[in-house]
């Protein structure tokens, strides 16, 4: 007989707890600013930045928890922080 | 170095991390650098409880966790299982430094004694930051922790950092290093060669802990490379033994590092402690001196 030993999960569903509910400042980019260096998808703790089709990045509020960290590490000054209004 | 994907993460969005999580952003690029053909084997510890809560999982790739001391032991035995089977693939483990440092000391001597092929990632926040912030072998000198609190009669931990890439190495690993997250390719690199190189590989990362350390979410990177600037954190690696590579500083006075982080607050506040503020500025200038670390600009022409 087979015993299911221990706790398992699907990989990756994690992605059912939508930790953008956390959020109390939001990244906001401006694409005219980027230079497409790719470090804010880079250093973004959550991984929830994605590149568009033409090279620009932008993040997944459903998952950003605003910790800013692009927004400080952004070369360009392309990210501001904006007070999250719900 | 990996190329870059546009796909989603190994290790993926809606994990509970603090936002600004350094361990979550090693964690991811780890991920990265290894690749799909990875088995993970996590100690307990931060990392497996944000990333893991019943029945989530942030991970795409195999993970195992069985206890907090044993996942060298764990590692041992599903690499010999690999290996029997002619399987390829690799083997990594990720524990923090309470793991590392202290709970796990006797798995780990005894799997790098044995000589099997893994990748030992050991992500290093300096205490047990999961438990409430208590103080661990890798916790470095004066820093408040809840067990070694700051107050009349103590600046906080008095004992130093205990040196695991020394000690790893002493077992005859073929390829030890030390990376921050604040170097993203060169912390992917390192864990590429770690998991390429046959037998056991160890890998220390540097992992601001916002909530542990005490500083705002967005300030990881930037306290991440303080400590590499100041002399506090050495970026290096050691083939057979040797080291090979270090990554060289013009060096910052270690209180530029020191005062953006709550745990050195009473080095500051209510007087600047001089006496501590130089033990430590004396930690950072052995650590030049016996890895080379300072760049030597030359003389300015007139």
């Amino acid at each position: 007989m087979a015993v299911a030993v221990g706790c398992r999960a699907r990989p990756g569903k994690s992605r059912d707890n939508k930790t953008g509910s956390w959020r109390v400042f939001k990244p906001v980019f401006d694409h005219e600013k980027c230079s497409k260096c790719g470090m804010c998808r880079t250093l973004c703790p959550e991984g929830c930045i994605h590149e568009d089709a033409g090279g620009f990045f932008d993040p997944d509020y459903s998952f950003c928890k605003g910790c800013g960290l692009c927004a400080t590490e952004c070369p360009k000054e392309a990210i501001t922080m904006k007070l999250e209004e719900k | 170095m990996a190329e870059k994907k546009n796909t989603c993460d190994l290790f993926d969005c809606g994990h509970r991390a603090c936002g600004g999580c350094g361990e979550a952003l090693a964690a991811r690029l780890v991920m990265q650098a290894a690749g799909t053909e990875t088995i993970v084997v996590n100690a307990t510890g931060c990392m497996e409880v944000f990333s893991t809560p019943y029945p989530e999982t942030a991970w795409k790739v195999p993970w195992i966790h069985s206890l907090f001391e044993n996942a060298a032991a764990v590692a041992s035995g599903i690499e010999a299982s690999l290996k029997k089977q002619g399987r390829k693939e690799k083997v990594v483990i990720m524990a923090g430094d309470g793991a590392t440092f202290d709970i796990g000391m006797i798995c780990i001597s005894g799997a790098f004694e044995r000589g099997h092929d893994f990748a030992y990632i050991c992500y290093d926040n300096e205490a047990y930051m999961n438990t409430g912030i208590q103080r661990s072998g890798a916790t470095p000198y004066d820093a408040s922790t809840t067990t070694s609190p700051a107050g009349k009669c103590s600046f906080g931990n008095k004992l130093p950092k205990k040196d695991m890439p020394a000690i790893l190495a002493a077992h005859g690993a073929p390829y030890v290093a030390t990376a921050s997250v604040a170097y993203p390719a060169d912390l992917m690199q390192k864990i590429e060669r770690a998991i390429n190189t046959p037998g056991p590989c160890y890998v220390q990362v540097h992992v601001p802990c916002c909530t542990g350390w005490g500083f705002e979410g967005d300030q990881t990177v930037a306290i991440a490379k303080l400590a590499i600037e100041t002399g506090l954190w050495v970026n290096f690696e050691m083939v057979d033994g040797k080291v090979t590579k270090v990554k060289k500083v013009v060096r910052k006075p270690v209180t530029e590092y020191l005062k953006t982080q709550k745990r050195f607050r009473h080095l500051f506040k209510p007087k600047l402690q001089e006496t501590e503020i130089a033990a430590i500025q004396a930690i950072a200038d052995r650590n030049a001196e016996k890895y080379g670390l300072d760049i030597k600009l030359p003389p300015k022409k007139e």
